[in-house]
């Protein structure tokens, strides 16, 4: 597919692109002092650029159309998937996939929101945004990994949960609040993982966990800037404005205390290296299965509702 | 989550209900009818004559529900702080200082005890007019205290619902009270103490999508709004007109949701009754 350049990401490219030209010319051509200089400047330019993203450069990071999604982690750092279907009530929902796999020796039940790669794929997965069948599918399969003693794995990219007429009418509002109440009582570890975009109770719905880790360049709040500015500025416009007032960065959330732990990205986030991202949550993810493996059941439960009780602040 | 907004006026304006004409007269909105307000209250804030039910807040709850003098108001001075440093058009701390000032109130939510026909119960209610009954981490907490008392005393809870969603200006914060409420919840539903939730109008987001929709019994006052998403977003999304009476507490009521669409009146005896079958 053609490559998708955000904005603050172009000139690297375009100094990159000219190092490779520089490179081919460099053997009739005596310019390795010029290839040399070149490339400093793109290290720097990249050490910078990246240094200080803002808020909203974050957010164009969780949406790029070259991120892993779901499958590519599971394909990437799993093996034996298999992929499971349905909520045994109305269909199969694509926008959230989910099935047994495993991670080296850990057995796994992974379940995430799936987005598409072209126009064709994300009508497929509906852009990621779920229906309720697509909680309840998530639910089903969270109690069958209860059922066999296999902990559970969430992966959070949804631009939210669909907003329309028949996901209204089979009850999405329940299907999330649902979600939330069973997986506050599942006696098995669950780690969620924002590996894009985290928006609101779309998001959330398959969110509830013991550890809760956030990729580097992902975003999770309350509402997305666009909308949140077109509330509260009354204008689509203010969507940078939006995006730094909600403080909806991994950064931010470690500082609230709503995630657990911030896993790094390959310099220019996730969509430069596949591999290399998978392969570092795959390590993270393998620590973190060890200890939560440690703890009983009962005090599983204890430390997720204590954990999720001390969010918030208040004054009295 | 938003804050919605339906088209038709004087529903669901976010400005403080104005008590008009000026002195002791109401009109109803729904049927225009002028209705004297000793009449209105006595009427359970309802219309006599189309039954539209008109907004009121915790304190006309308190008093359509609970017997006499029976309530004990638990963390009412709880007041929000300002955990992202929020500023849109005013900073969120002028905000809040606003609506304190403006609705009397310290946040969206008053909790506490009381007796319904005798029965104790732990009791919630929202209120629209404090920043749209929007749930921060003041209405989390005060809920989950709220059910911690019902846990402790062995106590019914009930959660009058009224709200646009979670509260925007505490970001994520606001989004894991969503989580933080379905935990309680979730223990006192493992203990087999009731939770009740009654759904006024509004109710919507992540109120819906937590608390509102997680009743062992769900009620709802006659022609609420309910639902996830708002009208708007959704006509937006799908770019076609809604169909009539969509999200409405009927509708719901039709697709499973529900168990009953209970007149404001009747409200009282409804939880009684249901508490002498499950208390
Ligand atoms: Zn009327």
């Amino acid at each position: 597919m053609a490559k998708t350049l955000l904005e603050f990401e172009k000139p690297i490219v375009e100094l990159e692109e000219k190092l490779v030209e520089m490179r081919n010319l460099s053997s009739t051509l005596n310019i390795d002092e010029e290839i040399r200089v070149i490339e400093e400047k793109v290290k720097m330019l990249k050490e910078t650029v990246y240094k200080d993203l803002t808020r909203w450069q974050r957010v164009q990071l969780a949406r790029h159309p070259e991120r892993p999604y779901t499958l590519d982690y599971i394909y990437l750092m799993t093996h034996d998937f298999i992929e499971l279907h349905g909520d045994r009530k109305y269909k199969d929902d694509k926008a959230i996939v989910g099935g047994f796999a495993k991670i080296d020796e850990f057995n796994v039940m992974i379940i995430g929101h799936q987005k598409g790669r072209d126009t064709k794929s994300n009508v497929y997965r509906n852009f990621g945004m779920p229906n309720p069948e697509g909680y309840r599918k998530a639910l089903r399969l969270m109690k069958l990994a209860e059922k066999f003693n296999i902990p559970i794995i969430t992966f959070l990219d949804t631009p939210g949960a669909y907003p329309g007429i028949e996901a209204e009418e089979r009850g999405q509002a329940e299907a999330i609040a649902r979600n939330l109440l069973e997986m506050s009582l599942l006696k098995v570890p669950i780690i969620v993982v924002v590996i894009g975009e985290g928006a609101s109770g779309g998001a959330l719905g398959i969110g509830m966990g013991d550890r809760v880790l956030m990729l580097e360049n992902t975003w999770y709040s309350v509402i997305s800037p666009e909308s949140c500015s077109s509330i509260l500025w009354r204008s689509w416009d203010y969507k940078e404005q939006a995006a730094e007032a909600l403080k909806l960065t991994s950064e931010d959330l470690l500082k609230l205390k709503v995630v657990d732990r911030v896993v790094a990205e390959p310099l220019g986030g996730a969509h430069k290296n596949h591999e290399e991202m998978a392969l570092t949550l795959k390590s993270v993810l393998k620590e973190e299965l060890s200890q939560l493996l440690k703890i009983k059941p009962e005090k599983l439960l204890e430390n997720r509702i204590e954990k999720f009780g001390a969010m918030g602040e208040f004054n009295e | 989550m938003a804050w919605f907004k339906r088209a038709k006026k004087n529903i669901m304006d976010d400005t403080p209900r104005k008590d008009l004409p000026e002195g002791l007269w109401e009109k109803c909105p729904e049927c225009e009818e002028i209705i004297h307000k000793r009449q209105l209250e006595a009427n359970c804030w309802t219309c006599i004559k189309c039954s539209h039910h008109f907004r009121i807040g915790s304190e006309e709850y308190i008093s359509v529900l609970l017997d006499k003098d029976s309530f004990r108001e638990m963390d009412k001075k709880m007041r929000s702080a300002d955990p992202l440093d929020f500023t849109d058009s005013k900073p969120y701390p002028a905000r809040i200082k606003d609506s304190i000032k403006k609705s009397g109130l310290f946040d969206a939510v008053r909790t506490g005890t009381g007796k319904i026909n005798g029965h104790p119960v732990a009791l919630a209610c929202m209120d629209f007019k404090f920043i749209g009954g929007s749930m921060g981490s003041v209405v989390g907490e005060k809920i989950s205290r709220l059910v911690d008392k019902g846990i402790k005393d062995k106590i019914p809870v009930i959660i009058i619902s009224q709200s646009g969603g979670a509260r925007m200006m505490e970001g994520v914060l606001s989004l894991m009270q969503m989580a933080k409420t379905s935990t309680r919840l979730a223990k006192l539903s493992s203990l087999n103490i009731p939770y009740i939730s009654i759904m006024t109008d509004p109710t919507t987001g992540g109120i819906t999508a937590s608390y509102a929709m997680l009743g062992d019994i769900n009620l709802a006052e006659p022609g609420a709004l309910i639902g996830f998403a708002g009208p708007r977003v959704i006509k937006q999304t799908i770019g076609r007109d809604l169909p009539p009476g969509f999200q409405t507490a009927e509708f719901i009521l039709e697709h499973g949701f529900l168990d009953k669409v209970v007149h404001r009146k009747e409200l009282r005896d409804t939880l009684s009754k249901l508490l002498d079958f499950m208390s």
